[in-house]
C-alpha cells in the first residue's frame, strides 16, 4: 500500500513539472495586461496555422509572445506592433485581415451567397403560390370551403 | 433543362472549387518582403563567432540566404540539393543558421558537407524574425541593390533549382 501510495505521489510530482511550462509575465498595469492578452489573440500562429498566438505552444509561437511583450514593455501603441508583424509576415498573420481588394471575397461573399439564397427562397415561394392558384378552379374552391365549414362544425 | 438538376450542378462547382483548395499548399504564402530592401542585421559567423556579416557586404551581389538548423528535418533532404546547386554554378550561398547550438551546426555541417560562403548563427531567432521566417528551411535571393526577389518556404529541390533559382539568378546577374 505504502509503495502504491509512493508511486502515485511520484506521478503527480512528475506530472507538475511539466505544468512548469506557463509562461509568467509581469505587466505594469492590468491594463497593459489585457491589452499583451488581445494582441496575442488577434495574430496567427503561422506553423500551426489555426491557433492564434495565445493557444499556440509552438516555438515560433513563443518568440513572438516575447516579442509582443517586449513592444508593449516598451511603450509601443497596439497598431505599431500590429504593423511590425504585418510587415514581416503579411496580412495572413491577422485573423481580421484588413478590407482590400484582395479579400472583398472573404468579407462580402457571405452576404453575398446568403443574398442569393434569399432570391432563390423567394422566387420558389412566389412559383408555388402561382401553382396553388392555378389548378383550384371556381367549382374546387367552391368544394375546399364547403368541406372547411362541415369540419368546423363538427369541431363545435 | 431538367430543374431537378439544379442541385447537381451547385454540387460540381462547389467540388470544382474544393478540388482546386487541395491543391494549394497552405503554407505558401506571399511573402510581404518581395521587391523589398532585405533587413539588415548583424550577426557572428558561425564558424568564427569573432567575426561578424552583415547583408551589406553583399551589395553588388546576386546572394542567397538559407535559413536551416541542425534538428531542421527536411533541411536534412534539402541539404544535398543546395551542396548540388554549388559544386555545379557560381553562387553565392549563405546560410542562417536559425534557433541552433553553434557545436551542432558545426557538427552537422561537418558530417553532410557544407555548401555555404559562410553561415552566421541565430541563436535567439531574432533576425528569423525580421525577416518572418516561420517554417525553416526557408531561402531567399537578393539582387545586386539588396532588394529581396524571391523567397521559398519549404525544402528547394532539384526541380526548384533548375526551373526557378538558376534561371532567376541567370536574369539577376544581368541586371545592373
Amino acid at each position: 500500500m505504502r509503495f502504491l501510495m509512493i508511486v502515485l505521489a511520484s506521478f503527480f510530482l512528475l506530472n507538475s513539472t511539466s505544468y512548469a511550462a506557463v509562461e509568467l509575465k509581469e505587466f505594469e498595469s492590468p491594463q497593459q495586461e489585457q491589452r499583451y492578452k488581445n494582441i496575442i489573440a488577434e495574430l496567427r500562429c503561422l506553423v500551426c496555422q489555426n491557433q492564434n498566438l495565445a493557444d499556440s505552444d509552438a516555438g515560433l509561437a513563443q518568440d513572438l509572445r516575447k516579442q509582443v511583450y517586449k513592444m508593449l514593455k516598451e511603450g509601443q501603441s497596439d497598431k505599431e506592433i500590429l504593423d511590425f508583424m504585418v510587415t514581416r509576415y503579411g496580412d495572413f498573420v491577422l485573423y481580421r485581415p484588413p478590407f482590400k481588394a484582395s479579400t472583398f471575397f472573404l468579407w462580402v461573399g457571405p452576404f453575398i451567397i446568403f443574398a442569393i439564397g434569399l432570391f432563390v427562397l423567394f422566387r420558389i415561394i412566389r412559383q408555388r403560390k402561382k401553382f396553388v392558384a392555378a389548378t383550384l378552379t371556381d367549382n374546387d374552391k367552391e368544394k375546399l370551403k364547403q368541406l372547411l365549414d362541415e369540419d368546423k362544425e363538427q369541431a363545435k | 433543362m431538367n430543374r431537378a438538376l439544379y442541385p447537381l450542378f451547385a454540387f460540381i462547382v462547389l467540388v470544382v472549387f474544393l478540388a482546386i483548395g487541395l491543391t494549394k499548399d497552405p503554407r505558401k504564402l506571399p511573402s510581404p518582403f518581395i521587391g523589398k530592401a532585405a533587413p539588415t542585421f548583424t550577426l557572428p559567423l558561425l564558424h568564427d563567432q569573432e567575426k561578424i556579416f552583415a547583408p551589406e557586404y553583399m551589395q553588388g551581389k546576386v546572394w542567397i540566404l538559407n535559413v536551416w538548423a541542425s534538428w531542421c528535418v527536411s533541411c536534412r533532404a534539402e541539404h544535398k540539393v543546395l551542396n548540388a546547386l554549388v559544386s555545379n554554378n557560381k553562387v553565392n550561398l549563405v546560410g542562417l543558421n536559425y534557433k541552433d547550438e553553434v557545436t551542432d551546426a558545426r557538427r552537422w555541417l561537418s558530417s553532410y558537407g557544407d555548401p555555404y560562403q559562410l553561415s552566421v548563427s541565430d541563436v535567439e531567432g531574432v533576425v528569423g524574425i525580421d525577416w518572418g521566417v516561420y517554417g525553416v528551411p526557408e531561402t531567399f535571393i537578393m539582387d545586386k541593390k539588396g532588394i529581396v526577389r524571391l523567397k521559398h518556404t519549404g525544402p528547394v529541390t532539384h526541380k526548384d533549382v533548375s526551373e526557378k533559382i538558376i534561371p532567376l539568378i541567370k536574369q539577376l546577374e544581368k541586371e545592373s
